[in-house]
């Protein structure tokens, strides 16, 4: 709800509240397929903030593309809506104000990377200089060479480099560093840091929970087209960072097990036990007191799937949801 | 923003594709050589009182460009393969810069495979009126609407696989309903002939040889091919925002 008055008495003069960066309402998005209908986004709702950094977070099929897709204009809501700085998408994408790297997209030919980072930039009303976008990404050893000519990753930085040229408000990547190799992604994202820096809205799409840790001030955890959890970073990371301890141990029981601590469940496979766990480093020093013997020792992050399905309740509400 | 900018990179990057060139501009050339060469100095084909290197230059000039012209199709339908298209879409390219530099390459491909085409024919003797030959290219360009609009419907709409056989089909049928092949004087053939784009452009072409350019029918004929391959266009474009 808006107070006009209040706003009008109050408000600095000329000073309007700024818009969100992105505003998604009761979106929702069904897609036709061989197998029936795809529900692929369900009701959602995120407010991101200028210059905020976000990751949506979410395994594969959770949605994230088609919310990109509806944020970006390239695809219509069934219902609810999605504002970008205030406007359309279309809008926003008109004036300039976006720019993504989508998840898929290869590079026309017959160009170099200079003279096709240079017609991108001829699109844009205020785009950065040329030499600056192939400077940030780190192109400048290939930019004489033409696009066929480029491995994965370096395909990968100059589709980075065409959606920065952009200088954009809001910037969008969908699961930008799956062709890159470790020092690739370090690289990467210290250049998004960089841009963030500058007051920039960032969101991004991964399946990787460290990505979201490192690089983003919060992140959105998407599950079957829903929304799961929504909060900073390091909340997301304790909900979903859970790791199991998997050790063969002798005399072990269930409930000696369960009573360590930050050990949440337990179940045994033989003659080995896992342990789920919230705090695996205090759980690993009470078992190794407790089962000095204790052999064949594995730590594991549970991993995004894992997690999620935990949130869930594991279970697919498709069913039960279309039948309604 | 810079639409010259856009512009240029978008013609360089046609032009420098080789295949393509190859096939759309040096392959009406070698068919040329090889129908019209053997013959060169045939002075009356079949009494027409017409030369033979002047007779195919002439049928080949309509054909050729129909096929150069509607065969951008091919290249959208890669772009759009490799998400280039959507990739263009998050910009603030609007779509009549979008769609108007297709048309202008389509036409550029068209103008440099007629000229080609003309220079061939004067290594083999061709000897035309001036005013004819200008009359002729002139009602050439202006009838290659329906068919660059028409390629870039089908880039949309048709995916990379069946691009090439889509093309080559409709210029095909279009060509052979059209009279490109053989002269189609009377009856529901020459009905249906006058109500197709392949038709004018024959009859454009055939003004280098005395025939009579366009009456009201052929541009009003024309113009409704062009405002509905025009229309089937934008509409192919404005839909086709999905993943590939």
């Amino acid at each position: 709800m808006s107070y006009p008055v209040l706003m009008e008495t109050f408000g600095a003069p000329g000073a309007e509240p700024a818009a969100p960066g992105v505003a998604l309402r009761g979106l929702t998005k069904t897609f036709a397929s061989p197998t029936g209908p795809v529900r692929a986004v369900r009701g959602i709702d995120v407010t991101i903030a200028p210059g905020e950094t976000v990751a949506l977070l979410g395994p594969n099929g959770a949605g994230k593309s088609t919310t990109i897709d509806m944020i970006l204009g390239l695809a219509e809501p069934d219902s609810g809506a999605a504002r970008v700085f205030g406007t359309s998408p279309t809008g926003a994408v008109d004036a300039g104000r976006v720019s993504a790297m989508l998840q898929t997209g290869g590079l026309v030919e017959y160009l170099s990377v200079r003279e096709l980072v240079e017609m991108m930039a001829s699109l844009y009303p205020d785009p950065l200089a040329v030499d600056d976008a192939i400077a940030l990404t780190g192109i400048g050893d290939i930019a004489g060479q033409p696009t066929r000519k480029l491995s994965g990753g370096q395909t990968q930085r100059v589709r980075a480099a065409l959606a920065l040229v952009a200088d954009p408000d809001l910037l969008i990547l969908d699961e930008p560093t799956v062709a890159m190799d470790v020092e690739g992604r370090h690289a990467f994202w210290e250049t998004m840091r960089a841009f963030a820096a500058r007051g920039k809205t960032i969101l991004f799409a991964t399946h990787y929970l460290e990505e979201a840790d490192a690089y983003a001030d919060r992140a959105v955890l998407m599950a079957h087209g829903r929304i799961v959890a929504d909060g900073p970073t390091n909340e997301i990371k304790a909900m979903v960072g859970s790791r199991t301890i998997k050790a063969t141990l002798a005399g072990a029981s269930t409930t000696t097990l369960t009573g360590l601590p930050g050990v949440t469940a337990v179940e045994q496979r033989g003659a080995a036990w896992v342990l789920s766990c919230q705090d695996s480093d205090a759980a690993i020093r009470a078992l190794l007191q407790a089962h000095p013997e204790a052999k064949d020792i594995e730590i594991a992050a549970a991993g995004l799937e894992a997690a999620f399905l935990e949130l869930t309740g594991g279970e697919d509400d498709d069913t039960e949801e279309l039948a309604a | 923003m810079s639409i010259a900018t856009y512009t240029k990179f978008e013609l360089l990057r046609t032009f420098r594709n080789r295949r393509f060139f190859i096939f759309s501009l040096v392959f009406p050339l070698v068919l040329y050589y090889l129908i019209a060469g053997p013959n060169r100095n045939e002075t009356d084909l079949s009494g027409t009182g017409i030369s033979a290197p002047t007779y195919f230059m002439v049928g080949l000039a309509g054909f050729g460009t129909m096929m150069a012209s509607i065969s951008s199709g091919a290249r959208i339908a890669a772009e759009r393969q490799i998400g280039w298209s959507r990739q263009l879409r998050i910009t603030p390219l609007s779509r009549r810069t979008y769609l108007g530099t297709k048309v202008l390459t389509a036409y550029l491909m068209a103008l440099v495979s007629l000229l080609l085409l003309y220079v061939a024919g004067l290594t083999l003797g061709v000897s035309i009126d001036a005013g004819r030959w200008v009359a002729m290219t002139a009602l050439i360009l202006v009838g290659l609407i329906p068919f660059a609009a028409a390629g870039i419907a089908l880039g949309h709409l048709v995916s990379t696989d069946a691009i090439g056989p889509a093309v080559g089909g409709v210029v095909s049928l279009l060509a052979f309903l059209g009279g490109t092949w053989f002269p189609i004087t009377s009856g529901v053939l020459k009905d249906i002939a006058q109500a197709l784009p392949s038709y004018w452009i024959n009859q454009a072409s055939h003004v280098a040889i005395g025939g009579r350019a366009w009456g009201a029918e052929g541009w009003a004929i024309m113009a409704a091919w062009s405002i509905a391959t025009i229309a089937l266009a934008g509409w192919a474009y404005r839909r086709d925002t999905k993943r590939q």
